[in-house]
């Protein structure tokens, strides 16, 4: 069974954060009520016009030239012609034969392991309605009708669910990087297809199957080891793999047959003679290159030279998310390696704990810097500062005001701190002389009995100090 | 003598003099849309909106307010023009009960330039036939012989216009449904250079070719209309940025030193009787009143009704397949699941001439048929476009027949599309290659038909259209 390849080509859905849809002045916002943002261009009302969002063509550039695309000075939109009550024009107006941006590439890493995942092409189209289903039978919401998407189509250059994983992950940075999607999974903001196919070494490409309904990095980790598996059973029992559509379901864990390639639709595609087609010129193009936002490689060696370890680096930009925040603390609390180490330790910790693969922390930069400040001047000792993260993680609110109504200031008085000593010690003859003896355990139970005895406001290296001087 | 005699021009000067109101003419028109209406050439009338406005704009020419160029001048639309608030229906059983939500750019402007939009007219269905016969609201006459088709597909616009119902109208031309109307009736159609009106708000047949225009008594009312409803539209990116002109500013400077083009092959053989004799006369006064005639070549001008039928039916296929039974429109009582829901709504919604152009489009966008049809075409399209834009080299204008006889019997071709798609010969290559083309009486056949001739222009160069035109016009009793 080992001696099966895996070959996976992705093509990642990305709405783009536009002001507007792609062809109307429609707001392009989530959450509101259904059918809030509709106009006659984009419910497909007989006669209206689609009009294209110059906005959303310099994102999709913008994306292109971050990934290493060449962009195609002369670009067409195509009607792909077909049937669904999401899709009020009966044809999505989409991009076949000559698309944005062709080419590119995105470079990921796995275990030190460095691979360049070759692009096959970015295109600019729009994203249907949404369909509501409910006991009295299915409603439409057309708010998401008309709002841009870029697709970007890999060529089949990875070999495993890690690659894909890492793929999808470095993908989702660099639109975040650049500014041009939300990337919120849970929004649909970024939806993702699988194509797979095994074979043997030496052998032609295998059939593939393409995966959708996939919602989540861990959707596609599971799928893609599972329809690998399925694939290879398949062959292993002499069957052949049929070329089909296959529908993911999350819950059971399975993949289904959603349509064969025979009954796969011929979508007529045609040049759509209501836009015109896209002509920029170089100098728009040098434009846009020139204003590239910093991506993920330029902000880590930003890092690297403010002190950073270059994994530390690595770790803060492999989300946007992450190296925004710690950004922002620096900007209250310039303690780029101090911060760092507590965004990698104590944050990533509640982040994982997180359900959601969509990042949000809930405590605002301003407020974990004075956090970190407190800690970092010995106002608060460690293990009141992670609890005081644990209040301001649930609800964000001004950490200094909680240490301060709860007095949970650390002792820093030394004479006050000789007398609570001297108790302990007073009171545990036993546990002085194995300290004497040379267990440096028993300064667990000293540094323990303190923090018990000034409700965790004991300031550990004092008490440790303390201790040593009172037992000689 | 009645107003409703009267060009749109004239009957502006009386309403601006004085002589008559606004509402006089309103309540005119009606009295003759009620007269006539066995021609069936409206589909809404829109009376208690239109005195309305009349008495509106009366009363502000009395208090001496700058009003617009067709201030108070009742006007119609064709049925596939959007209209805030009332009904659309392309003349088909799907939209018979659809509200337009939102007002077309066309007419938009004739009521920014104070025009009544006194009702909608009659058309074949989705604008796809060229004698009205197809409207699912029954066949419009020709008010000359009621016997015989007004032509179409703007029918209905033809048909007012020349019955005296309005001063003007809008109609849309695909392949010649402004044109052959217009020469079937009797009247002036203008088809203007695609790009030169907005098609925001008109409903799509065929986007690359689809263009609105007047329908008009007189070549001067025309270009009144033109200056009206032509410039570029936020709302359509196809619509030309090229600045409108003042289209009557040539109109009286004659034909002398013009060269007017005639295709070797137009006047050939197949253009026989009574046109032949009628145009050849029009050829006549026009190197009389000092045009040079050139002999031109088209050589692939006869592939241009080829080329349209597969063009306009991929595009109709696609812009129609909007019409699913979900959104507006006719949706079937029962059915089993989504695709029967398609299935029995366009079944029942369409007639059968909609349904063979939407056929035969998905045929030509077909994988498999795509490259050997659709892409095909399009390359044949840029040829006829190049060889009319190397005629105009050496010509002002070309001149041909509008249709090569006058307007048949009802029925007459119904049974054979294929002839009655020929009716569209000498219209057909216009929208190929977007130029712009007008169609003017020109004489009448033994039995009081009227012959419409055919003069096409270069590119947004409908200036040197109608001042060609207009000395025709001049030089014949009729047309007024």
């Amino acid at each position: 069974m080992s001696d099966y390849n895996v070959v996976i080509g992705l093509e990642v859905h990305s709405e783009l954060n536009t002001n507007t849809k792609c062809f109307c002045s429609c707001k392009n916002e989530f959450g509101d009520d259904p059918n809030t943002h509709c106009c006659p261009v984009c419910t497909g009302m007989p006669g209206a016009l689609p009009v294209l969002n110059r906005e959303a063509v310099k994102k999709a550039i913008t994306m292109g030239l971050a990934v290493g695309c060449s962009i195609n000075t002369h670009s067409v939109f195509e009607r792909k012609n077909y049937y669904y009550p999401d899709l009020p024009k009966a044809y999505q107006i989409s991009q076949l034969e000559y698309p944005l941006c062709v080419g590119g590439h995105i470079d990921i890493e796995i275990n030190g392991k460095k691979k360049s995942i070759r692009l096959n092409r970015i295109h600019l189209e729009e994203d249907a309605g949404k369909l509501i289903h409910d006991n009295e039978g299915t409603l439409v919401d057309y708010n998401r009708g008309g709002v841009p998407l870029i697709e970007i189509v890999s060529e089949p250059d990875m070999n495993s669910a890690e690659e894909a994983v890492a793929y999808l992950e470095k993908l989702r940075s660099t639109l975040l990087y650049v500014g041009v999607s939300q990337c919120k999974m849970q929004e649909g903001n970024i939806r993702f297809d699988v194509n797979i196919s095994v074979n043997k070494d030496g052998e032609p490409l295998g059939t593939r199957t393409e995966l959708k309904n996939l919602n989540s990095f861990r959707a596609v980790t599971r799928a893609v080891k599972y329809e690998s598996q399925r694939q290879m059973d398949v062959l292993d029992d002499g069957g052949k793999i049929i070329q089909e559509t296959r529908r993911w379901d999350d819950n059971l864990g399975k993949t289904f047959t959603m349509r064969t390639k025979e009954d796969s639709q011929d979508y007529r595609y045609f040049p759509d003679p209501d836009i015109l087609a896209i002509d920029v010129t170089d100098e728009y193009i040098e434009s846009i290159r020139k204003t590239l936002p910093k991506l993920a490689e330029q902000i880590a060696k930003d890092y690297v030279s403010k002190g950073l370890s270059i994994q530390d680096a690595e770790l803060l930009t492999l989300r946007k998310e992450y190296s925004s925040y710690f950004d922002e603390i620096l900007k209250y609390f310039d303690e780029p390696k101090f911060v760092c180490n507590w965004i990698t330790s104590e944050v990533f910790k509640r982040l994982n704990n997180q359900e959601s693969e969509d990042i949000t922390i809930p405590v605002s930069a301003e407020n974990m810097a004075k956090l970190l400040k407190m800690y970092k001047n010995s106002e608060i000792n460690q293990a009141v500062a992670r609890q005081v993260l644990d209040e301001i993680w649930q609800k964000d609110s001004d950490p200094t005001l909680i240490v301060e109504s709860k007095g949970l200031k650390q002792m820093n008085d030394t004479g006050a701190m000789e007398s609570v000593v001297q108790k302990i010690i007073d009171e545990n003859p036993k546990a002085v002389e194995e300290l004497k003896a040379g267990n440096q355990k028993s300064m667990s139970f000293f540094i323990g009995q303190a923090m018990r005895a000034t409700q965790g406001k004991a300031n550990p290296k004092l008490v440790t100090d303390i201790v040593n001087k009172l037992i000689k | 003598m009645s107003y409703l005699d009267l060009s749109l021009r004239e009957v502006r000067d009386l309403l601006v003099k004085g002589t008559v109101t606004s509402e006089e003419l309103v309540r005119e028109c009606f009295d003759k849309i009620k007269e006539t209406s066995d021609l069936n050439a409206l589909t809404s009338t829109y009376f208690d909106m239109a005195i309305n406005k009349a008495k509106e704009i009366d009363l502000a020419r009395k208090n001496g307010e700058q009003l617009g160029v067709l201030a108070g001048i009742p006007i119609v639309l064709k049925d596939n023009i959007n209209l805030v608030n009332t009904k659309t229906t392309c003349c088909s059983k799907f939209l018979e009960n659809f509200v337009s939500p939102y007002t077309a750019t066309c007419a938009s402007k004739l009521i920014n330039a104070g025009a009544i939009i006194i009702a909608k007219a009659n058309m074949d269905e989705f604008a796809m036939g060229s004698s009205t016969e197809t409207s699912a609201f029954g066949i419009c006459h020709n008010p000359i012989d009621k016997t015989c088709v007004p032509g179409g597909s703007s029918g209905g616009s033809a048909c007012a216009v020349a019955s005296k119902q309005c001063f003007g109208a809008l109609g849309t031309d695909t392949g010649g449904s402004i044109r052959e109307p217009a020469g079937f009736c009797g009247v002036v159609g203008l088809k203007p250079t695609y790009g030169r009106v907005s098609r925001f708000g008109v409903v799509a047949f065929a986007s690359s070719l689809d263009q609105v225009g007047p329908l008009t008594r007189t070549v001067e009312d025309s270009a009144i209309m033109l200056g009206v409803i032509a410039g570029s539209d936020e709302h359509d990116m196809t619509a030309s940025l090229e600045p409108v002109k003042d289209y009557t500013i040539d109109l009286d400077k004659g034909v002398k030193g013009l060269k007017i083009g005639v295709p070797k092959q137009f006047f050939n053989e197949q253009l026989k009787g009574e046109v032949r004799e009628a145009l050849i006369k029009a050829l006549d006064t026009y190197k009389a009143l000092g045009a040079e005639l050139v002999e031109i070549d088209l050589p692939s001008v006869d592939t241009a009704l080829a080329v349209y039928y597969i063009l306009s039916s991929a595009e109709a296929a696609s812009n129609l397949a909007r019409f699913d039974g979900v959104k507006y429109g006719v949706r079937a009582d029962k059915y089993e699941d989504l695709v029967d829901l398609y299935y029995k709504s366009r079944t029942q919604g369409f007639g059968s001439e909609v349904k063979r152009r939407i056929m035969l489009g998905n045929y030509v966008l077909s994988s498999g048929y795509f490259d050997a049809f659709y892409r095909k075409a399009k390359r044949v399209q840029l040829v006829i476009k190049k060889e009319f834009i190397e005629a105009f080299k050496i010509c002002d204008v070309i001149v041909s027949p509008t249709t090569a006889t006058p307007a048949f019997k009802i029925g007459e071709k119904m049974q054979d599309p294929v002839s009655m798609y020929l009716s569209d010969i000498y219209t057909v290559p216009v929208n190929i290659a977007g130029i712009p083309a007008i169609s003017i009486p020109c004489g009448k056949d033994k039995n009081g038909l009227p012959i419409g001739m055919q003069l096409l222009g270069k590119h947004f160069d409908e200036t040197t259209l109608f001042r060609v035109a207009n000395a025709y016009e001049k030089s014949t009793k009729e047309g007024k």
